[in-house]
Formats: C-alpha cells, sequence, structure tokens
C-alpha cells in the first residue's frame, strides 16, 4: 500500500512538472541556433507554404515568431543573472556571429627617424617633473605652456652679448629662432610621414638652424651662384675664391672591355619593355580594379539568373553584354579609372 | 592625406580621434536617405525603420538623387561625413517600384548591397498597439531554410543583424526584453514583423511568452544585390591581434571539463629532508651523498587542479 502511494506521488509530480513546463516548452524538429550575444535566434526548419495558405498568413507569422521567441527566452533564462539596482540583468555572452568591422584594424605609428635612432643608441625616454622651481619668480611653475617657468619670451630685459651687432633687435632675434626650430620641427614631422608612407624624401638643400656650418654656407653659396639663366656660368668670382665644387652627378660609363653579360641583360630587359607595349602596371591599383570588376559581375550574372527564373528577361540582356566589354578592358588597368557603365 | 594636417585645438583632435579606426569599435550607425523620386510607401518606411534605429541613425531630410548600384561615390562621401557605415536608401521608380537598398560600408567603400522591395507594407501608426521605446534593444529571429541555405539570404541575415541589432552590452535587463524582429523566408520573399513581447506567468522561473504585432510590417522581395568578394568580406571580418585572447600556457582540460595545470619543478633533493634522527643513520664523514641527485633535469606532472 505505502509502496503503490509512493509511486502515485512521483507520478503526480511529475505531471505537474510536465503540465509547467508544457505552457514553456516547444518543439522543432531541428533545434535553433543561438548566438545569445547578439539576441539572435535561427531557426532552419522548413517552412511548409502549404500551412501558410491554410492558415491566415498573419495569424501563422504570429505563431511562428511567438515558439521561436520562447524558445530564444529560455535560453536567455538559463543566463546567469545579477541584481542591479532593483533590476534584474543576465549577463550576456559574447558574440559568436562574424559581422564585418567598420575600419581596419588601427596600424601602429611606424617609429620616427629619431626614435630608429634612439632605439638603435638604446637611448631611454627620461619622465620629466611637470613643476620646476622658478628662481625670479620665486615659485614652483610648470616647466612649458602658459606661464611657465624662467620663460624667455617673457624678459623685459636682453644683455646684447659682445661679438652681436649693437643695433640688432634681441627680442625679434629670439622670437625669429623659435619660428625656424618650429619650422624645422614641422619639416621633420613631414618627412617622417613621407618615409612611413615609403614615398620619396626630397634631399632639402638647407634645413633652418640657428647657427649655419661652414659646409651649409658654403652649399648655400653654390646654389645661388648657380641658380642664373646661365647656370652661373658668367658669375663673377671673389678674388681668392676657390672654385666651387660641381654639386651635379657625373655620368658614368660602363667598361668598353669586360663582363658583358650584365651588358646582355641590361639591352635584353629594355627590349622586354619595349616590346611588351603595355603601359606600366600598378599593381594595387590593377588588383582593386579587377576585384571590383569580378564583384559586379558576379552580382549581374547572379541576378541575371535570378531574373531568368521569373521570367523578366526584356531589361536585363543589354546589361550583361556591357558587362563582357568591360571585363576585358579592365584587364590592362592602367592609371585611368573608368567610369562603370550606364544600366 | 589626413594626417599630413595637425589639429590646431584639442577639441578637433579629440574630434578626429573618435573618428580614427579603434580596436573594440563604436555601434555601427546608420544613415537612411531618399533617393530622387519616393512614394508615400517608401517614405513612411524610412521613417518607421528610423524610428526602429533611432539614437544611432539619421535620418537625411532632403533628396539625394543617386544610384547606389551604379555609383556608389556619393553614398561613401556622405558616410564620411556622418562616420555610419550602415545605409538604407528608399527609392520608387516604374522599373522597381517602391525599393529599398539596405548596405553596408567598410571603411568608407561598399561591402554589401541588397535591394529589397516592399510588396505590402503596414506602418508603425496604423498598428493600435503600446509601442517599445525607443532604443529597445531588438531580439531578432530569422526563420526559414533559406537563410541557411541560399548565399544571398545569408548575406542578408548578416546585413539585417548588423543593421538592427543595436549595441554590444555585456548585460540585459530581462524585464526589458520586450522587442522582437522576426524575419521569414519563404518562397522567395521575406515577411519582416515586428511584434511586442509579453512575458506571462508560467509556473516556473521562465515566462510564457505572447506576442503582439506592433509595426512597422513589411513583405519584402528580393532584387538586386551587390555582394563583396570573398576577399573583401574577408579582409572587413579581420579582427586585430590584440582583441584575441592570450592563449594560458599549461592548463589543459578533459572531457569531464576538469583542469588539468602542469607544473615544472626541481627534483628535491632528499638529503636535507627533515626525518628522525638516528645514531645509525647519521653521516658519515667523507661520505658522497647528493652528488648523483643534482643535474638531473626537471620533472614534469601534470596535476590536477
Amino acid at each position: 500500500m505505502a509502496a503503490c502511494s509512493v509511486e502515485e506521488l512521483l507520478l503526480k509530480a511529475e505531471q505537474e512538472e510536465a503540465e509547467k513546463l508544457r505552457s514553456i516548452s516547444v518543439h522543432k524538429e531541428l533545434d535553433l541556433d543561438f548566438d545569445i550575444g547578439n539576441l539572435l535566434a535561427c531557426d532552419k526548419n522548413r517552412i511548409e507554404s502549404r500551412d501558410l495558405r491554410q492558415q491566415l498568413k498573419e495569424n501563422y507569422l504570429r505563431s511562428l515568431a511567438r515558439d521561436n521567441t520562447q524558445l530564444l527566452i529560455n535560453e536567455i533564462w538559463k543566463l546567469p543573472t545579477e541584481r542591479v539596482e532593483e533590476a534584474i540583468v543576465a549577463k550576456l555572452p559574447d558574440t559568436t556571429t562574424p559581422l564585418p568591422r567598420e575600419k581596419p584594424p588601427p596600424k601602429p605609428r611606424p617609429p620616427t627617424k629619431w626614435e630608429k635612432f634612439a632605439k638603435l643608441k638604446g637611448i631611454q625616454k627620461k619622465k620629466k617633473t611637470n613643476l620646476v622651481w622658478d628662481e625670479t619668480k620665486k615659485e614652483w611653475r610648470r616647466r612649458w605652456g602658459y606661464k611657465r617657468a624662467n620663460d624667455d619670451t617673457k624678459d623685459w630685459l636682453i644683455e646684447v652679448p659682445e661679438t652681436a651687432d649693437s643695433n640688432e633687435d634681441q627680442f625679434a632675434k629670439r622670437i625669429k629662432a623659435k619660428k625656424e626650430r618650429v619650422a624645422k620641427n614641422e619639416l621633420n614631422r613631414l618627412r617622417n610621414i613621407a618615409r612611413s608612407q615609403k614615398i620619396k624624401v626630397p634631399s632639402i638643400g638647407l634645413v633652418p638652424t640657428a647657427q649655419q656650418s661652414k659646409d651649409d654656407l658654403a652649399t648655400a653659396v653654390s646654389v645661388a651662384k648657380t641658380s642664373t639663366a646661365s647656370v652661373g656660368r658668367f658669375q663673377d668670382r671673389l678674388p681668392k675664391e676657390k672654385p666651387t665644387k660641381s654639386r651635379g652627378k657625373k655620368r658614368k660609363f660602363e667598361p668598353l672591355i669586360g663582363d658583358f653579360s650584365t651588358e646582355r641583360h641590361k639591352q635584353l630587359e629594355l627590349l622586354k619593355i619595349m616590346d611588351t607595349k603595355k603601359p606600366k602596371l600598378d599593381i594595387t591599383k590593377a588588383v582593386n580594379k579587377q576585384m571590383r570588376e569580378e564583384d559586379r559581375e558576379e552580382a549581374a550574372a547572379k541576378h541575371k539568373r535570378g531574373a531568368g527564373k521569373k521570367g523578366r528577361k526584356g531589361n536585363m540582356s543589354g546589361k550583361a553584354k556591357g558587362k563582357g566589354g568591360k571585363g576585358k578592358g579592365g584587364k590592362a588597368g592602367g592609371g585611368k579609372r573608368s567610369k562603370p557603365g550606364k544600366r | 592625406m589626413n594626417e599630413l594636417r595637425k589639429p590646431k585645438t584639442k577639441r578637433s583632435k579629440r574630434f578626429l580621434e573618435s573618428r580614427a579606426p579603434k580596436l573594440t569599435e563604436d555601434v555601427k550607425c546608420a544613415m537612411i536617405m531618399k533617393g530622387g523620386n519616393t512614394s508615400q510607401t517608401i517614405t513612411q518606411a524610412l521613417k518607421d525603420i528610423y524610428s526602429l534605429k533611432k539614437p544611432n541613425a539619421v535620418l537625411y531630410k532632403k533628396k539625394n538623387i543617386t544610384r547606389p548600384f551604379e555609383d556608389s561615390t556619393s553614398l561613401e562621401f556622405f558616410s564620411k561625413k556622418t562616420d555610419c557605415s550602415l545605409f538604407l536608401f528608399g527609392s520608387h521608380n516604374k522599373k522597381r517600384p517602391n525599393n529599398l537598398i539596405f548596405g553596408r560600408l567598410f571603411d568608407f567603400h561598399v561591402l554589401d548591397m541588397i535591394e529589397l522591395g516592399i510588396e505590402k507594407y503596414v506602418s508603425l501608426s496604423e498598428i493600435k498597439a503600446s509601442k517599445c521605446p525607443e532604443g529597445t534593444k531588438p531580439m531578432l529571429i530569422f526563420a526559414g531554410e533559406a537563410f541557411d541555405i541560399d548565399n544571398d539570404h545569408k548575406r542578408l541575415k548578416s546585413l539585417l543583424t548588423d543593421f538592427f541589432r543595436g549595441p554590444t552590452v555585456s548585460a540585459v535587463r530581462l524585464a526589458g526584453l520586450e522587442h522582437v524582429l522576426h524575419f521569414t523566408a519563404l518562397d522567395g520573399k521575406i515577411f519582416m514583423r515586428s511584434y511586442r513581447c509579453l512575458l506571462k506567468k508560467s509556473g516556473c522561473r521562465t515566462p510564457r511568452i505572447e506576442l503582439e504585432e506592433i509595426g512597422p510590417s513589411f513583405d519584402f522581395i528580393l532584387r538586386r544585390t551587390h555582394l563583396a568578394s570573398d576577399d573583401l568580406y574577408k579582409l572587413a571580418h579581420k579582427q586585430p591581434k590584440a582583441l584575441k585572447a592570450k592563449k594560458k600556457k599549461n592548463i589543459s582540460h578533459d572531457a569531464f571539463g576538469t583542469k588539468f595545470g602542469r607544473v615544472h619543478m626541481q627534483k628535491q633533493d632528499l638529503s636535507k629532508l627533515h626525518t628522525r634522527k638516528m645514531k645509525g643513520l647519521r653521516k658519515r664523514k667523507g661520505e658522497v651523498v647528493a652528488e648523483e641527485l643534482k643535474g638531473q633535469p626537471p620533472k614534469v606532472a601534470n596535476v590536477e587542479c
């Protein structure tokens, strides 16, 4: 008798449990794919279009949506929860669906010339204190910027050095020197950018410096002398002035007798270029162009196929023809960008 | 070329930083615009989708006479201007009536574009029901085997997920799961329905769900597509190395989820072990005991932890 009652009780409990679960359980032939991080579910089950016609469409769609939502909610309710300010929140896992990025990942900035040099020499950055003692103001002030310590632009009096010209404006000189330092820094910044982008950095004749060296001055003189219409041919010379070193490149010729293989190689290379009749190829540009073309062709072909099924042919035939012609043109891939044709 | 010009103020520097590529990206913004000609349906549809997407969307009020499938340069220009990488373009003409183009951009170049024609449309205001609050993160559900088989549909699924998913969050308030977007692919059509989710008592912890349609609802047909080439698509998915979790060395798990750690340790010098001292075991002078124990390689052992 007792055993029977235990069994009965168990059965009853089981039934109750099933009853409770019935309202939230949904049966599907194939399980849904969940990406809880995105609150996303994907139902791969086949939908019979017959079902749709039998029932009212809206009702059918709603019941389908209800079942799927119930499954998704069941999945979300399984997550660990916590209480935050009187609200129960579920911690979401990371997303699993791969989605494309908005922009390519950031690249690290290539090292500047100084950074390269410092690394080579093992020079390390030293942290300087922000505040420095100002002797004249008798207080701690910033090292740089507004209200800085030992600010030489705020001097109301500058001693004229003995060697300097007495009529020279020392204030203007300081300002000019500062401007030149800024300009030099800007130039170096641009050169660093150019170097990082593999653009050929133009060699500069003269960089603004506070004190020009003897070599710098000699270059400046020679540049100035040759900057005439006659390339400095009729330029007068000072007495005792040494002739300027010619700065141009001298042509060099291969020896007449000697290694013939290099000469042959050079000639063949030249002939090869001349023979191709093709303009010089910009690889990246050409590849990009080719990729675009392929995309477009693929899309067009796919669409044409799709349209064929539905029996819409009239509009499409012209387009396909146009595509084929362009694909051929794209192969040469020169510098010129062809506009996409009008559809 | 932009890096040549240095920002002159802190504010502009901050602005440029906000636009620069980031390791973990912000929420994708959508720009919603209309073409040269639009019907009432399209205008209303664009407004409704804008209200679904609202905090992360820009609605263009004026016409933009462009055809994305023929020339996407103006779209790319606008995306640069507003820093949006998703777009929705609506147009209406005789050949393609009630046309919506969903698309996304990568690095300010068009990645995917999919054209959908509206066959039937019920707007948000036509259905009289209480709506979800603005900016609710929707639950997205895709139904139909086409989303798993057909290439176009697969891409469309990815695109729609990208478009509607909203911000990525670490936690979600359970009572705030209100909005459901349901996409059904059937007979070459795509039905988009938007429901409000009512959580009912079920007797156990998980609630029972009832749905109430709130609109907007669309019946779409698939028209033209512009899908990115596989290379470009792959490139767009490339995640930076810094985001990948580093593999922890010397830790492994077995089939039951038990954690194993590998411990490297030197051989124990037994001669220094403190044992019971006895007169008989005392070391004699001149005896070499520990020499042979040293110089052996460290022993490796798997330890359960």
